[in-house]
């Protein structure tokens, strides 16, 4: 009994499927931000329809498009790495949260040209060119802007987490079925790519 | 419920040894008690600084026109009572404090599911509470919009609204993490034989709270975020002058802001669910009952924040289906009521200072649910929309209800987190001057209100003026009962008599184990036999008397 007491590994116990319905519960949290946004959107969409359409169509679809495949395989090697920490493979785990990484900042690159080229036309909030405009397509490059960029801080919090993850993995954190941290920053993942799912054809396909 | 106890030799959770010295062994703390205490004196604190901007802004009140301050600080005074009282203290309170102490052991686990995230909660709390205090010494002035941050005058104000904005962001953080840390814990770490209904009342409470938290706080989140880009990016999402729609606003707020009030008070009635029985000397009355109402409120809670709105513009098809929902919602409210009144009939009944905050919990929130009745049905509101007699009725919930509630626990739950007690006499005196205060600052608000005085107004007519002198009396005689109380607990913790294990002959879990608890609270974790409060003892004891 009393050897139980000196550790004080009670604070420190472990327990996966808690672990995971931790992130799971976040993971409600998060949908429920983005969700106030949707909400946000499709009012707007219904007072101002003509002029959403008008709007969505100097968006680049292609540039969507290309970093949907980005984000989607990015998932993928998510998934996978976990399944190689699972297995066992470190060096193969560890090549494909890199690869994850590689993808998400490839991502980030395509979204920056893409602000870069709206802000270049003039399009940014508060700009005289957009101010010119009527109010629907004033709501729409807003929110554009509003929800893309919440979403690419998300982008950069997964890469943050995946990054602690890559050095947990170098420096032999996990151990056996030990692999629950990284399923977790797995989980968050995926609903960052969940997001851009919706985001895509919102802003991109919807003309 | 659970076996003899077997005395440790191990030092209580104040007193315990670990990794860290001095005030790190309390910064850096892991443990849900530490954790908790911590809450309470931040949470006390700032309690306090909010009372304080109360009494002054009740002081200006006292006569027509200026009294002791400048109209613009009195909008700021009003602001930030509300920014604080709500997301510093009522919001925070109950759970932060109790229920960090008390989920883990009332349950029968060594502490919460995810002790690091418990500490960064706190940490939160302490960045977004100084984070408020601060913005109103900062260049701007302090935030002047009311706690609501209402469209379009948030976009307008010169006032240091993004720091507020941003604290309350933060603050909004502390608590998701809170409702996620209990909810898992609640799932996850109950002893063996502790089923879902053996749970006492309080952890249930906890548990619906907890998805409010966390399904209704976002929602609050992303609206002070759009507004704080509105303020420097003018996005237009809510700017009118953009395009934007401040009644969107309005929605997105109260749609956090309503389900809020049940983050606070759903933990006040758990509270209450503990302490009367234990001074009924009775088991609680309908026990499932209690326990799904709380699920129930939380529920149809989340659907009723139209009714703040019945003036702003809405369908009239829109008015009646919130208003419906409002008066749904009261009916688990009332179940609750009726439990507590049904579990003290025929209770040997101890009038210790706990069931007497527990009592005037009973009459206020009730008086402030049927105020809420009137007020969620379309006529009516028309007339009262905007007076004092809705600040008098969120008071007597907010207040009259969680206030005593938290008052309630503390004197409840003193001896098992301080070891010693309180001096009772002192206690119940106390308990008089903040009830009667209570009762005379905020009652005659109803009339008033009743009357025609608008809410939140620096001035107003002569007529009027006998009940603001009521009032202001009243609060006066609400802080000296507050102070004595404090000063109470104080002397209390420092050199009150040695409490016993379990004072005032509680059944849950937290009674056996000892006091102070130490650190893993359980030597061995206990296996659970019986429902929560079994008072059969007593029972059989009485009809043996007779």
């Amino acid at each position: 009994m009393s050897g139980q007491w000196e550790t004080q590994s009670v604070h420190l116990h472990r327990d996966d499927a808690g672990s995971r319905m931790g992130m799971w519960l976040f993971l409600f949290t998060e949908l429920i931000l983005f969700g106030g946004l949707f909400i946000v959107y499709a009012v707007y969409r219904y007072a101002h329809q003509a002029e959403f359409h008008l709007a969505a169509q100097e968006l680049h679809s292609t540039i969507g498009f290309i970093n949907t495949i980005i984000l989607l395989t990015s998932s993928m090697t998510m998934a996978m790495s976990i399944t190689a920490l699972q297995k066992g493979n470190k060096a193969l785990s560890m090549a494909l949260v890199s690869a994850t990484l590689i993808l998400a900042g490839a991502f980030l690159v395509n979204k920056f040209f893409e602000w870069a080229g709206k802000f270049a036309n003039g399009i940014y909030p508060g700009s005289p060119e957009l101010m010119n405009r009527p109010q629907g397509e004033v709501l729409y490059f807003g929110l554009y802007f509003v929800m893309t960029g919440l979403h690419a801080l998300h982008v950069v919090i997964g890469m943050a987490l995946l990054a602690v993850n890559l050095s947990f993995i170098k420096r032999n954190v996990y151990t056996g079925e030990n692999t629950v941290k990284l399923e977790t920053a797995g989980l968050y993942w995926h609903l960052v790519d969940l997001i851009w799912i919706f985001l895509f054809p919102l802003f991109y396909l919807l003309h | 419920m659970a076996k003899a106890h077997v005395t440790s030799h191990e030092p209580d959770f104040w007193n315990v040894q670990t990794e860290h010295k001095g005030i790190w062994a309390w910064l850096l703390t892991k443990d849900h008690k530490r954790i908790g205490i911590m809450y309470l004196y931040a949470i006390v604190s700032f309690f306090f600084v909010g009372a304080i901007f109360g009494v002054l802004m009740r002081l200006e009140l006292i006569a027509p026109g200026k009294t002791i301050m400048e109209p613009q600080t009195y909008n700021s005074l009003f602001t930030l009572h509300g920014i604080i009282m709500i997301f510093l203290f009522v919001i925070p309170a109950m759970p932060a404090v109790f229920g960090n102490f008390f989920l883990p052991i009332q349950i029968g686990a060594k502490d919460v599911f995810f002790p690091r995230l418990n500490l960064l909660s706190w940490y939160l709390y302490i960045i977004g509470g100084l984070l408020a205090i601060t913005s109103l010494f900062l260049p701007g002035g302090p935030v002047d919009t009311g706690w609501t941050f209402y469209i379009p005058y948030s976009i307008r104000t010169t006032t240091n609204v993004i720091p507020a904005l941003t604290a309350a962001f933060i603050l909004g953080f502390s608590s998701i993490l809170t409702g996620l840390n209990f909810i898992t814990t609640i799932h996850r770490m109950r002893a063996p034989g502790m089923d879902w209904f053996r749970m006492p009342l309080f952890p249930w409470s906890l548990y619906a709270t907890g998805w409010v938290q966390i399904l209704a706080t976002p929602i609050i989140g992303i609206t002070l975020l759009l507004v704080m880009i509105e303020r420097v990016f003018q996005v237009g999402i809510f700017d009118p002058s953009l395009g934007g729609d401040p009644v969107l606003y309005q929605h997105l707020f109260w749609t956090y802001s309503h389900p809020a009030v049940y983050i606070i008070i759903l933990p006040a009635m758990g509270i209450i669910s503990e302490i009367i029985p234990v001074f009924a000397r009775k088991t609680i009355f309908g026990y499932k009952f209690i326990a799904y109402s709380s699920l129930a409120i939380a529920f149809f809670g989340s659907l009723v924040w139209g009714h703040h709105m019945f003036t702003a513009g809405m369908s009239t098809t829109a008015m009646f289906i919130f208003s419906f929902l409002t008066f749904l919602v009261s009916i688990p409210s009332a179940i609750k009521v009726f439990n507590w009144v049904a579990t003290l009939y025929k209770g040997s009944i101890a009038l210790e200072a706990p069931l007497l905050y527990a009592l005037a919990f009973i009459i206020q929130f009730s008086i402030g649910g049927f105020t809420g009745l009137m007020i969620g049905a379309l006529s009516i509101d028309i007339h009262l929309q905007d007076t004092s007699f809705i600040v008098a009725h969120f008071h007597y919930v907010m207040f009259g209800g969680a206030g005593f509630g938290f008052f309630a626990a503390m004197h409840y739950w003193f001896p098992k987190m301080f070891g010693r007690m309180y001096n009772k006499k002192t206690a119940i005196v106390a308990w008089a001057h903040v009830t009667i205060g209570f009762n005379l600052t905020y009652f005659p608000m109803f009339i008033m209100g009743y009357l025609g005085m608008p809410r939140r107004y620096y001035d107003y007519l002569p007529q009027f003026q006998p009940y603001h002198i009521a009032s202001t009396i009243g609060s006066w005689i609400l802080f000296a009962g507050l102070v004595m109380m404090i000063v109470n607990l104080i002397r209390g913790m420092r050199s009150g008599e040695k409490a016993g294990m379990d004072p005032w002959g509680g059944t849950t879990l937290e009674w056996t184990v000892d006091t102070p608890p130490p650190l893993e609270n359980f030597e061995t974790i206990p296996t659970v036999t019986t429902g929560p409060y079994d008072y059969s003892r007593y029972e059989i004891a009485a009809k043996e008397a007779q």
